[in-house]
């Protein structure tokens, strides 16, 4: 009802009608759609800045030194400060969001989309994973501290260098925090595989299982893909949380290799935390390096979301073509 | 020739239907395949019943701690703080200052700078991309909304802290290098992509037989959209106004860099050119303390501080979730 009043309101028409009559070009018009698209370039110019503002600002240690910035570790003097130690979390936290993530996310969507019926513990788990989703990221930084640090510390006990503030804790955090926005929008793409698709299988004898795994997870994989590719990219830059877990602002302690297992029980940091440890330096010599770092963090984090987006536009103009 | 090569690849028990549905080792895997999905989904409800756990059992116990005298350091023995600490006007847990307004009202200065910004900035764009853009164009500008959602928050802290401040807060005004105003108008650019990407789904949305109506009454372009899409997709756009509201609320990152609260100590103002905390700064600042002889109380804070910024975002949410369904609802 409501969405028919506006037409038929008086002004309307009366506006209507003046248009009609005028004739010509209508100015209130063309300014309306200018000041739109100068709506939507704001965020460009924005972009823009910011993009200009860190790349020149970094240029000189990316220039100069890129290979003592990637391989040192955070030290006292600007000149020497690397990121080594940021990187090496981060790749760790990538890994627990895709090992952990990603197979418990879609699964709960699969339940969601193909299994659930439609009672009151279907309707408690949607309206959980939406709120959850919502939940400001630093809360998520609540529930790693008093729940995975504490278990950790039990865990680890007096062989580790930390109080349970460790890469694990990190990771796992991380990996909650991820999941609501992977159940979301896989379920978003499961939603949408045609039914004929899943009656072809039934019809030739598949089971419930079998559907699912040879007919709509290939068919929803890009949709699935892109939304595990957007979340990856978010908890890659997330800080917060890991603030409230510990991670090491400053320096950090031995240096354990990129690659080693050991440091899942050792203290950790990462990129968005070493930045954030940049950034709160006093003093000009901090700008340089602060900015370099961002435009690592920026390559690795709009690398997977430019994946996302790439994919999701390739395989929707397949499916409408 | 052919008879046989039917006969190799279908098994005898192929015409009963007990191959098919009777099975054991089938029905077996179906059963295992059902059980794992479904714990799975259950994982979401067991983070929130955590959440909620971990929130409400520490904020207890600050609050509780506030009012026995063994909170504070057996070797600083003190009389009971009391809930009056809770009303004063600074906050600085350090000092057993404890004024939760201090926090709030610096929540709410820097969301209502960010909604200033984001709100017409997201809206604006929105009904460029739903109403006006063919789909070339949107091809080539939708992406631009989409990598500024993706630069992370401490990114956009840093900008705020060192382009935002002196170009745009400093250049206007005789605020300092960080101030909540500054932290606003960053966390604004941050939800400008929020408020933009669910304005436009409500807007795409409204069935186009609406706007044909429209224009076949003779209406433009611009009044088809200001008095037939927009009004008819509202309520979509109070859901992405609240959800960008709460977002704004509970961002950190760049609150901690750019609004400038000093070793989690903030005194209370309404100024927007002052430097001051917000909740989520204040968690971030407790939590960062490597002060070894910090009480227990003063770091319970930060979980009541938590627990306050929960309530508020939940509500929020389930307020925005009540607008997204009247969305479905009508169409």
């Amino acid at each position: 009802m409501s969405v028919v009043e506006p037409i038929l309101n008086r002004r309307t028409s009366e506006r209507v009608e003046a248009q009609l009559s005028s004739g010509g070009i209508n100015i209130a018009n063309h300014i309306f759609k200018w000041a739109l698209l100068a709506c939507l370039l704001f965020s460009l110019i924005v972009l823009g800045v910011l993009i200009y503002d860190v790349v020149t600002d970094g240029w000189t240690v990316l220039s100069t030194r890129l290979d003592t910035f990637l391989a040192n570790p955070t030290r006292v003097s600007a000149d020497e400060s690397g990121v080594f130690q940021g990187l090496r979390g981060t790749f760790w936290i990538g890994i627990f969001v895709i090992f952990l993530t990603f197979p418990v996310g879609i699964a709960a969507a699969i339940y969601l989309e193909e299994y659930a019926t439609d009672n009151w513990l279907t309707r408690l788990i949607d309206i959980n994973v939406r709120n959850l989703a919502g939940v400001p990221s630093v809360v998520y930084g609540i529930l790693g501290f008093t729940i995975f640090v504490s278990l950790l510390k039990g865990l680890y006990g007096d062989v580790a260098l930390s109080r349970g503030n460790t890469t694990t804790a990190g990771g796992l955090t991380l990996a909650i925090l991820a999941l609501p926005v992977v159940i979301i929008t896989s379920a978003e793409a499961i939603r949408a595989v045609p039914d004929s698709l899943r009656e072809a299988a039934y019809g030739v004898g598949a089971t419930k299982s079998e559907v699912i795994k040879s007919h709509i997870l290939p068919y929803a994989a890009p949709g699935i893909l892109t939304g595990t590719l957007l979340s990856l990219a978010r908890a890659l830059g997330e800080a917060a949380p890991l603030i409230l877990v510990g991670a090491v602002q400053g320096k950090l302690g031995p240096k354990t290799g990129f690659f080693e297992l050991s440091q899942l029980g050792e203290k950790f940091t990462a990129m968005p935390i070493v930045i954030t440890d940049f950034a709160k330096q006093p003093g000009a010599q901090w700008v340089p390096v602060t900015s370099a770092a961002i435009v690592i963090l920026l390559l690795v984090v709009l690398g997977f979301n430019a994946a996302a987006v790439l994919l999701r536009n390739r395989f929707e103009g397949k499916r409408e073509g | 020739m052919t008879a046989p090569v039917i006969e190799a690849s279908v098994p005898d028990e192929a015409g009963s239907a007990d191959f098919l549905s009777g099975n054991p080792r089938r029905r077996a895997k179906e059963r295992i395949v059902q059980g794992g999905v479904a714990l799975a989904a259950l994982t979401s409800v067991l983070v929130s019943v955590l959440i909620v756990g971990s929130l409400v059992y520490r904020a207890a116990q600050f609050l509780f701690g506030l009012n026995s005298p063994n909170a504070v350091d057996a070797a600083d023995a003190r009389e009971p703080i009391g809930f009056g600490n809770l009303f004063s006007d600074q906050w600085a847990p350090r000092f057993f200052e404890f004024d939760l307004k201090t926090l709030i009202f610096g929540s709410l200065i820097v969301t209502v700078v960010a909604m200033l910004v984001a709100t017409p900035l997201g809206l604006g764009a929105a009904i460029y991309l739903a109403e006006y853009a063919n789909s070339r164009v949107r091809k080539i500008l939708k992406p631009i909304l989409e990598v500024l959602a993706g630069i992370p928050s401490v990114v956009l802290g840093f900008f705020a802290l060192r382009w935002i401040s002196p170009n745009l807060v400093q250049r206007f005004s005789d605020a300092e290098g960080q101030s909540l105003l500054a932290a606003g108008l960053g966390v604004g650019l941050l939800t400008i992509p929020l408020v933009a990407s669910i304005s436009e789904d409500a807007m795409r949305s409204v069935p186009d037989s609406l706007r044909e109506a429209s224009a076949g009454l003779g209406a433009r372009k611009k009044t088809t959209t200001t008095d037939v899409v927009i009004p008819a997709a509202v309520s979509g756009l109070v859901a992405a106004f609240i959800v960008a509201t709460s977002r704004a609320i509970g961002e950190t990152m760049v609150v901690f860099l750019a609004a400038g609260a000093s070793g989690n100590s903030a005194q209370f103002t309404v100024d927007p050119l002052e430097r001051g905390s917000t909740m989520t700064a204040a968690m971030a600042s407790q939590a960062s303390g490597t002060d070894g002889t910090i009480s227990e109380l003063a770091f319970n804070s930060l979980f009541f501080v938590g627990f306050v910024l929960f309530a508020i975002t939940l509500i929020l949410n389930l307020i925005a979730d009540r607008y997204v369904r009247r969305v479905r609802q009508v169409y």
